[in-house]
């Protein structure tokens, strides 16, 4: 039984007779043999919460290196989609492999979600050396993330030289998925009256990079004018954000944005804050996961426990339960198990 | 008289509360949504001067005689699979009278590619005829005077190089372009909108539609340049007040682009046409029709100044809604095209295609394309419907309904220009989504039963429909077609063709007209694939946002 | 709410072909997707090719094609021989359009496993996915 925490449902591949990669060795096998389809689905898994994932990452653990992680976001409409295919197209033309991770918030209610953001790049489908994977948020957004981290640890197994992450910068929450990536670039419009909203959501603190993109457009100047304005403002730091004017579906600043990106890394490595960084990540990373199995585990304890349920009813008393489900013995847990 | 009339108004709606209601579940409002009164009264009709038809703003119609002065121009769109099957046709057309005739192109023509592209594979002349180059057009039209018929042709995208394969042929005939009359699509917006059909980035794209408005309006004058279309709003499940809107503001949007170019709006806006659907929801459509006279009236006379009169009139073709056609019963689709087009004749349109019952399934039959043309000569010539000018005009319903569209579409104006104009309103995807809102609404009321479409989702017959003739295209065309593209290619004189491909990528990367450009490459007989993929070296294609 | 919400299917949707007639496919992505399917919308004139290589990488166990310019004979089967070559036939696929009853039947014969004419309830495609993935339900 094992690992059912991870997912209150039966896993829908579990029945999955039609295929090689229903045991866990093949996938590996196929997955080191460099088929898409193995590491496509060892993606479904982390998704998934899927127990099967732990061994397949401790086995790949030492396999490729750890790819270079761009991320992008911006608001709907202001071209991100485009611009990343054109950042994929520059990519390619230095010959380096690339994936790209686009994110998409989840429809709240019922589980279901559409991912579209693949459309713009879908001209790089055929490509051998582009994958292209969308993820929906399925519900809570902390789990994009750790989503999104894991599967950077497969691509970068895989042999990808970069990974790119794409995500609607639209909300706080939203923003926690793009500080997965190394290097931030926010991308702005001069026309959706988005630059204020992305500002106030605390869109300054993750950027490393702007891209205002549309900049044929009127009203260019007027938001390099209040971007700069606002960095000013800030806080002193050792990196200062530049900001970079693009036309995307003109291919038109898409070099100067990736210099800007590489420029950023080379910052973090002489800083010192990429070992910093990485230390922090394994950190958050843990507690996120920690926090994601405390969830699993209350959800379970309350499901299954109708006295624990009645009493939090009848109480109304979320803390106190919680606390009480934490300070559960394993030996309790694993009989929950 | 006054409180006498507001008594009886008061006991009819206390009757009316009074009595027993329907409890079907059925929806009262319109098929888009626009709630309805269950009576209408002297109190909803608007206050203001009374109207009268050829007078502005024309809500009762453009022409003071109406369909007396002259009825509707019965105008049956089609199209054939090869140039040589369809010229016959058009030949045996004109010997029987008629004077105008109309090209439907295949997908991979109406998508700039060659019939030889990979892309084109099972395509090719599947839904119209397929045009790669000039000398598919010299087929096209062998024999045919072309100074002395109109031709409309239904294309968008590469609709430039197609008028210049038009002109092209005119020349070989010796008919001077001044003599040429007839119709281009020609509307990219509401391909960026609804149909979908765009190939290059929406500003390049415009460029095309103003070089050929503006090239037309001095070498080619009798050629509608545009016919700015709802019909394809409509069809991917807009409601009749975004229909309206939307073409209209579409409508402004080259407007806006000509004036910019530096011309003059009285040089061109007579030449603007437009072409509207004829859904099933009949007063609705009668209003939505009326309002689009008066709202372009008021838009072209008061907010661009234009000062003759006939810039101030709206002109529109109808088609009758092939959306609301179905493949179960389809004889029912003869009644349901029969009210559009009553519809559509009600609401003053200048000229009409009536839908065959069975082109929900295929190309139609010609027993199925006659009955339809047939549909019109009956409500013309045995209804009475076109002895009296705007006969509903003074309806408290309709002149409210009327009103209420106009409303509504003045609303979607205001919204349009607060995300900056069509064309940003295009990019961030607000048309496609609220045209998405809409098909989904309506879809879930079909599912719920709130709305009914007989035979669909209620009256269904138990035993299976009588399967319908339907009319094959022959796979050998797809590889006869591209042997002939390949052997065009290989014949001409390639040096011309290549420095005419080579003029046309530097015009494009500069302010040329293209115009001219395109006509020298056709002569050369580039390909139409060619001459798109020149264009697309210098402006590059578009991805729509993803609105689903 | 979440907990109970995960049921994550996923189905590759898009257009093959040159039209652009939408209305159909963005409504039954919808309706996957209140019945709380990942959908991954392509977009429009997408190749056989391009279908399947989506499909492998958004690792999807659903393919639903929608196709309205008459080219279904030619387009169905070459998605069919390219699921093939990329040993991937366990994929299902569906489809909907404008497509004769005898075509239907011939392209069922071939491997589609489902097609979906104009004013089929939204439910009833629901319904199908259901039964033909039951492992997936809640």
């Amino acid at each position: 039984m094992g690992w059912s925490w991870w997912s209150a449902t039966t896993s829908p591949y579990a029945s999955w007779a039609s295929n090689d990669l229903t045991s866990d060795s093949d996938l590996l096998a196929r997955f080191r043999a460099g088929d898409v389809r193995a590491l496509a689905r060892a993606i479904s898994l982390i998704e998934r919460r899927d127990p099967a994932i732990r061994e397949i990452e401790e086995s790949l653990r030492d396999s490729g290196r750890a790819p270079g992680v761009a991320g992008f976001t911006g608001a709907p409409g202001t071209g991100k989609s485009t611009l990343v295919d054109a950042v994929v197209a520059l990519l390619r033309k230095k010959e380096e492999s690339v994936a790209v991770l686009a994110t998409d918030p989840n429809s709240p209610f019922t589980g279901g979600a559409i991912l579209g953001d693949r459309i713009r790049m879908q001209r790089h489908a055929l490509d051998p050396k582009v994958f292209i994977r969308s993820m929906g948020a399925r519900g809570h957004l902390g789990g994009l993330s750790l989503a999104a981290r894991e599967a950077i640890r497969l691509l970068g197994a895989f042999g990808f030289d970069e990974v790119i992450l794409e995500t609607v910068g639209v909300g706080q929450s939203e923003l926690e998925v793009a500080t997965v990536a190394d290097t931030t670039v926010v991308v702005l419009t001069p026309n959706l009256g988005d630059s204020v909203q992305m500002i106030k959501a605390g869109i300054l603190e993750i950027a490393d990079v702007f891209a205002v993109n549309k900049s044929d457009i009127e009203g260019h100047a007027r938001v390099v004018t209040e971007l700069r304005t606002m960095l000013n403002m800030g806080p002193k730091s050792d990196w200062k954000p530049p900001i970079i004017p693009t036309i995307a579906t003109k291919q038109e600043g898409i070099e100067q944005v990736w210099e800007a990106v590489v420029a950023h890394r080379r910052h973090l490595e002489s800083s010192g804050r990429a070992k910093e960084l990485g230390e922090k990540r394994l950190r958050d990373e843990t507690a996120e996961v920690a926090a994601e199995l405390a969830r699993r585990r209350a959800r379970r304890a309350l499901d299954e426990d109708p006295q624990l349920a009645e009493r939090l009813l009848r109480d109304g008393t979320p803390y106190r339960t919680a606390e009480e489900i934490l300070s559960r013995t394993d030996n309790e847990l694993n009989d929950e198990r | 008289m006054k409180v006498r009339a507001r008594d009886a108004n008061q006991v009819w709606q206390e009757e009316f509360e009074g009595a027993p209601a329907r409890d079907d579940g059925i929806e009262t409002s319109t098929i888009s949504g626009v709630s309805l009164k269950p009576l209408y009264t002297r109190e909803d009709l608007p206050r203001r001067d009374e109207e009268f038809p050829g007078q502005f703003p024309y809500t009762r119609g453009i022409h003071p005689s109406g369909y007396r002065g002259r009825l509707w121009t019965m105008r049956q769109f089609s199209g054939f699979a090869t140039a040589e099957e369809t010229n016959r046709r058009y030949k045996y057309l004109l010997a029987n009278g008629q004077t105008g005739l109309s090209v439907a192109f295949d997908m991979p023509t109406l998508m700039g590619q060659d019939s030889d592209a990979p892309t084109s594979r099972g395509e090719v002349g599947h839904c119209g005829v397929a045009i790669d180059s000039l000398a598919d057009m010299e087929t096209l039209f062998a024999g045919i005077p072309l100074g002395d018929i109109t031709t409309s042709m239904t294309i968008n995208s590469p609709a430039a190089i197609l008028l210049c394969m038009y002109i092209a042929v005119a020349e070989k005939q010796g008919v001077p372009a001044d003599k040429l009359g007839g119709t281009l699509q020609n509307d990219i917006l509401k391909e960026f909108i609804a149909q979908k059909e765009f190939i290059f980035p929406p500003a390049p794209s415009m460029r095309l539609v103003v070089d050929s408005i503006e090239y037309c309006a001095k070498e080619v004058p009798k050629w509608n340049t545009i016919s700015i279309s709802g019909y394809h709003i409509r069809e991917a499940g807009s409601t009749a007040a975004q229909e309206l809107a939307f073409t209209l503001a579409d409508g402004m949007a080259y407007v806006d682009a000509c004036l910019e170019r530096g011309m003059h709006i009285d040089d061109f806006a007579s030449r603007l046409s437009f072409f509207f659907d004829a859904h099933i929801d009949f007063f609705e459509e009668i209003a939505k029709f009326r309002a689009a006279r008066r709202i372009w009236a008021r838009w072209m006379r008061e907010r661009y100044g234009a000062q003759q009169e006939r810039s101030w009139k709206l002109r529109f073709h109808t088609q009758t809604a092939g959306v609301s056609l179905t493949a179960q019963q389809p004889e029912l689709n003869i009644a349901r095209t029969a009210i559009e087009a009553l519809a559509a004749v009600l609401g003053g349109t200048q000229s009409l295609h009536t839908n065959a019952m069975d082109e929900v399934l295929a190309l139609p039959t010609d027993k199925a394309a006659r009955l339809a043309l047939r549909t019109q000569q009956l409500i013309a010539y045995e209804t009475g419907v076109a002895n009296t000018l705007d006969p509903l005009g003074g309806s408290y319903f309709i002149e409210s309904l009327t009103d209420e569209m106009e409303r509504q579409a003045e609303a979607y104006f205001k919204r349009i220009d607060e995300i900056g104009g069509v064309i940003p309103a295009i990019e961030s995807g607000f048309f496609q989504k609220e045209i998405a809102d809409a098909a989904f609404r309506y879809q879930k009321e079909l599912e719920e039963k709130s709305r009914l479409v007989v035979g669909v989702n209620e009256f269904i017959n138990d035993e299976a429909d009588e399967s319908i003739e339907i009319l094959r295209i022959d796979p050998l065309l797809e590889s006869q077609q591209s042997e002939r593209v390949r052997e065009v290619r290989r014949k001409r004189d390639q040096a011309m063709c290549a420095n005419a491909l080579q003029s046309l990528r530097k015009a494009a990367a500069g302010t040329d007209n293209l115009m001219p450009h395109i006509l020298e490459a056709v002569r050369a007989y580039a390909t139409e694939g060619e001459i798109m993929q020149a264009m697309i070296e210098v402006f590059g294609t578009y991805t729509e946002t993803a609105v689903v | 709410m979440p907990s109970t919400a995960v049921r994550p299917v996923r189905i590759v949707v898009a257009k093959v072909g040159l039209d652009g007639h939408d209305r159909g496919v963005k409504v039954v992505a919808r309706a996957l997707r209140d019945a709380g399917y990942e959908v991954i919308y392509t977009g429009l004139r997408q190749t056989p090719e391009m279908v399947v290589d989506a499909a492998l990488q958004e690792d999807a166990q659903v393919i639903g094609l929608s196709i309205h310019s008459g080219a279904h004979m030619t387009l169905f089967p070459a998605v069919i021989a390219e699921l093939k070559r990329r040993e991937a036939t366990d994929i299902i696929l569906f489809g909907g359009g404008i497509i004769p009853d005898d075509d239907i039947t011939a392209l069922k014969k071939k491997g589609v496993e489902q097609i979906f004419t104009p004013g089929t309830p939204l439910q009833e495609i629901v319904d199908w996915l259901r039964k033909r993935l039951p492992e997936s339900a809640v």
